[in-house]
């Protein structure tokens, strides 16, 4: 399938272009950029004046509920999901039932993705068996059955001698461990920020310290150790801080923060809204300003979605027992760009953020246009003023806490191995 | 249309409460004036009266026919009724008489401290329009008015009192 | 974003939390509850407010204590009252909580008495029940307690009427309380210029000042002058999770005795929203002695209680006012 695209305006901050060039693809690859090559011929064209073609954007952590929570997401409607998001690759964590602690179900997973023919899975595998904290994973093995690094998800390792020797073994094999930090014991029960807020609204508190602490403790280690380290979801001003001069230090350190903690604040709880109830916590004015201002010198590499599709019923109650998460992959674009326009950032900048970046974090390919490269690409209408609705979003999970909001971006069109697999 | 005075129209209607007291006799009555124009009028009453005789004030608001439609607007005045109303002859007090629903609620209101022997209504003006088969004892003046009128009874600072007619008039 | 206990006028349509009431609406409901005091000491007890409509009381947390002011709250009103323990019933079969409130919805009930142990479990069934229906909080975990904090600022206007000369301080574990949240709601909003709250670093919620208080770790230096001291209650529970180390060290440096209370301004007075642990938080001498008001407080609970009661039921919802229009108010 020959495909040529018109008069697009190509961001590809890999290879560094920001300027309209013509895209060509055939054979599900990346045929040429700018001008066509001799004696290409299109079979389909697509008209993409006053629109953005950009790397299909890759997201380092969305939830896909298979194995084990088929009822409120699955992986058809997920990756559906994705795509209309403009997402052709993405990692998920381990935190399926069962856990992803097993070569087999790796696999599966992978085949069962495969077979859709939807996005790119890269699943990370679990860095202790059932994510418990006491054993280690076969990560060799794992990474065979394709796991492109491993995490804890949500579960902290209380245990520092296990930290320790995990993430020795992870660095014998040269492996990324990906980790939320959260000190386990300042963060049982809470539900929020521990500010203001969470005192006005009686509900218990994480303080940023928990972050912070846990943060110290990883990138010491990680020193030690010298293992590659990706810090997931960073929340705090505080624990920007510290990747800030970790990285000064040389250490081995990236970080993402969440699309959800660049526009939102622990005021958006408001009247005890479910929606709000994230992990990591929403946090205050001032950790916002901090992640976004990371986010512009360097500190933060990427930006992700953190796609957390949770049922209606589990968010239908008190703020204290809803099942904390936000449906995002939909909106991984506009809210990118909204940090740009709040920032005084560029749509390049911007981009690199969820395509080369994400990318080069979890070392696959994808993310850039270079010619040969899998012609995973994403068009979209950067100037699209659209509103959140429940019934418009293709995930099962309805719960965003912008529900009702408006957007600006929307994506129009994506390839998947130079196919249109998503269009608007 | 010309208002009567209403200080004339005061000392009417004392001369007669003052009468139907010795009817009953005062050891057996007792006086409740109705917020707020009953009330000022019930002080004037008590003021020119040699003898002491029990006396109390009605907010009759919680007892109100229309709470359902108008909830309680104002906050209500506390009632005080610091006699026992068993068997007693209550003249009861209000400014001006109109429809008759402020009269039944203040009169449930005062069944609910006990159970008087008789009950009488004095006004100053009964200005026509009962909707209930309610009528005062002793009025001052009629004056009948049409439903988009209001008369208001206010005292000045020096507790002279003074009617006010808003509305359409007609002549 | 609009305040989800005031409806489309600004009156009072849910009581959830005293934060957010504009200060007329406090006032109102203080007022009311006036008249209200002097129904208890009638021959009958009883105003016919809200005959013929149904009160129901769901309580998600247990209590007696607070559900039985409610049920005798509602009972002088004329209504009546349907109790529900939830712990012990639907709940505990795995009923959702919007599906029990569905039931009673579906019951025809008319208001609805709601205490639960999640703080904002109140305010989410507030959002879920129709127009016709009121719901008052009772307690949502450590959040509001509405209802406790307006009969204490009652009990200190009855006390102390010039509000905005007085020295208020609160004694106790402020982290978990709810009732300490609404008494500093109410206190600040009826402008008492100063709040103090007397506890221990771990008793005391982060940012605590910006509720508008003045912080004391030492009772002496927080009690010097004061005119009105409130105690708030210690649980067994805080003992187990490393926030104090005993009873007795607590009652030591926190405890209310009658040297400590001494000094307070000689005429101050001492409540206590109960239920009392003496000779933990409050000495047995002062909580009987002729300072404490704690009595009276529980008196007055009902007369707010049923003030509250009165104005939510009285009035139709807006949406249904247009027909209800034509009437014509009554006169004498």
């Amino acid at each position: 399938m020959k495909i040529h695209i018109k008069s697009g305006h190509l961001i590809d901050p890999k290879n560094n272009i920001d300027s309209k060039q013509d895209v060509f693809i055939a054979a599900g690859k990346i045929a040429g950029i700018g001008k066509a090559l001799d004696g290409f011929v299109a079979n389909q064209t697509i008209d993409a004046r006053g629109l953005i073609v950009s790397p299909g954007f890759v997201d380092l952590s969305a939830r896909l509920r298979e194995p084990g929570s088929e009822y409120k997401a699955t992986l058809k409607s997920e990756l559906q999901a994705a795509l209309a998001g403009g997402v052709t690759s993405l990692a998920c964590p381990p935190d399926t039932d069962p856990v992803l602690d097993e070569p087999g179900l790796v696999e599966m997973l992978k085949h069962r993705a495969k077979q859709l023919n939807l996005a790119h899975v890269y699943p990370l595998g679990a860095l202790t068996r059932k994510l418990e904290g006491k054993l280690l994973t076969e990560m060799c093995e794992l990474t065979q059955a394709g796991c492109v690094g491993f995490s804890q998800a949500d579960n902290a390792i209380t245990d520092t001698q296990i930290l320790w020797r995990a993430f020795e073994y992870a660095a014998t094999f040269g492996y990324t461990i990906f980790l939320r930090a959260e000190d386990y014991y300042l963060a049982q029960n809470g539900v929020a920020h521990d500010g203001e807020i969470a005192s006005r609204l009686g509900l218990k508190g994480i303080p940023a310290a928990a972050e912070g602490l846990a943060i110290a403790s990883i990138l010491r280690i990680a020193q030690e150790t010298k293992t590659k380290i990706h810090l997931c979801r960073l929340s705090t001003a505080e624990g920007v801080e510290l990747v800030r001069q970790a990285k000064k230090q040389g250490v081995q350190v990236s970080a993402d923060v969440s699309t959800q903690h660049c526009h939102l604040t622990d005021h958006d709880i408001g009247y005890f809204n479910a929606y709000a109830n994230l992990k990591p916590p929403l946090r205050s004015a001032r950790d916002k300003a901090a992640l976004c201002q990371g986010l512009k010198d360097g500190t933060i590499d990427a930006i992700c979605s953190d796609h957390t599709p949770v049922d209606d019923d589990a968010k239908l109650l008190p703020f204290t027992e809803a099942e904390a998460g936000a449906s995002a992959l939909e909106l991984l674009l506009p809210l990118t760009l909204k940090w740009a326009t709040e920032n005084k950032a560029s749509m390049f900048e911007s981009i690199a953020k969820i395509t080369s970046q994400p990318a080069s974090i979890l070392a696959i390919s994808g993310g850039d246009l270079s010619v040969n490269a899998d012609a995973d690409i994403a068009i979209f209408n950067p100037n699209t003023e659209w509103k959140v609705s429940a019934s418009q979003l293709k995930s099962q999970g309805k719960n965003t806490p912008f529900l009702g909001l408006s957007m600006i971006g929307k994506v129009q069109y994506t390839l998947l191995h130079g196919q249109v697999a998503y269009q608007s | 249309m010309q208002l009567p005075d209403p200080e004339n129209l005061l000392t009417e209607i004392t001369l007669k409460i003052k009468a139907q007291i010795e009817i009953n006799g005062i050891d057996n009555s007792a006086l409740v004036g109705i917020y707020s124009g009953g009330v000022w009028i019930m002080r004037r009453i008590l003021e020119s009266m040699q003898q002491v005789i029990p006396y109390g004030l009605l907010d009759a608001a919680l007892y109100r026919d229309d709470y359902a439609e108008r909830g309680l607007k104002a906050a209500p005045k506390p009632a005080q009724i610091p006699f026992d109303v068993q068997d007693k002859h209550i003249i009861l007090i209000d400014d001006i008489f109109y429809t008759g629903r402020t009269t039944r609620a203040a009169m449930n209101e005062l069944f609910d401290y006990g159970r008087p022997a008789s009950i009488q209504l004095a006004v100053l003006i009964n200005r026509g329009g009962a909707q209930l088969p309610i009528a005062p004892n002793i009025v001052g003046a009629e004056i009948l008015l049409k439903a988009n009128q209001s008369l208001q009874l206010s005292q000045d600072t020096k507790n002279k009192l003074h009617l006010t007619l808003e509305g359409i008039i007609e002549n | 974003m609009h305040n989800p206990q005031l409806d489309a006028d600004g009156n009072l349509k849910h009581l959830l939390t005293i934060e957010g009431l504009p200060k007329k609406i406090l006032t109102q409901i203080l007022d009311t509850a006036e008249s209200f005091v002097g129904v208890a000491e009638r021959d009958i007890k009883k105003v016919p407010l809200l005959r013929g409509k149904t009160v129901c009381n769901i309580f998600f947390e247990n209590s007696t204590r607070t559900r039985t002011t409610f049920e005798i709250a509602a009972k002088r009103l004329s209504a009546d009252v349907i109790n529900l323990n939830v712990g012990t019933s639907s709940q505990s079969k795995g009923e959702t909580i919007l599906d029990t409130v569905d039931n009673l919805i579906a019951m025809h009930a008319d208001m609805f008495v709601v205490r639960h142990s999640q703080s904002g479990a109140v305010h989410f069934i507030a959002q879920h029940v129709p127009d016709n229906i009121s719901v008052i909080n009772a307690g949502d975990g450590r959040h509001a307690h509405p209802t406790q904090g307006l009969l204490d600022v009652f009990t200190v206007r009855r006390y102390k009427p010039d509000m905005h000369n007085l020295r208020v301080a609160l004694v106790g574990d402020v982290l978990h309380s709810r009732v300490a949240r609404s008494e500093i709601h109410a206190l600040t909003t009826l402008g008492v210029p100063e709040v103090r709250v007397i506890a221990p670093k771990t008793l005391l919620p982060v940012d605590v000042e910006k509720l508008g208080v003045h912080v004391f770790h030492d009772m002496k230096a927080g009690l010097k002058d004061v005119d009105v001291v409130m105690m708030l209650r210690l649980q067994n529970e805080r003992m187990s999770g490393a926030l104090l180390p005993s009873a007795q060290e607590y009652f030591k440096t926190f405890g209310l005795t009658q040297d400590k209370l001494d000094l307070a301004k000689p005429d101050a007075i001492v409540m206590h929203p109960g239920p009392m642990n003496r000779g933990v938080e409050i000495d047995s001498s002062v909580a009987d002695g002729h300072q404490s008001v704690i009595l009276p407080q529980v008196t007055y609970g009902i007369a707010v209680r049923m003030a509250v009661m009165a104005i939510l039921n009285g009035g139709s919802p807006s949406s249904l006012r247009a027909s209800a229009s034509e009437q014509t108010g009554g006169g004498a």
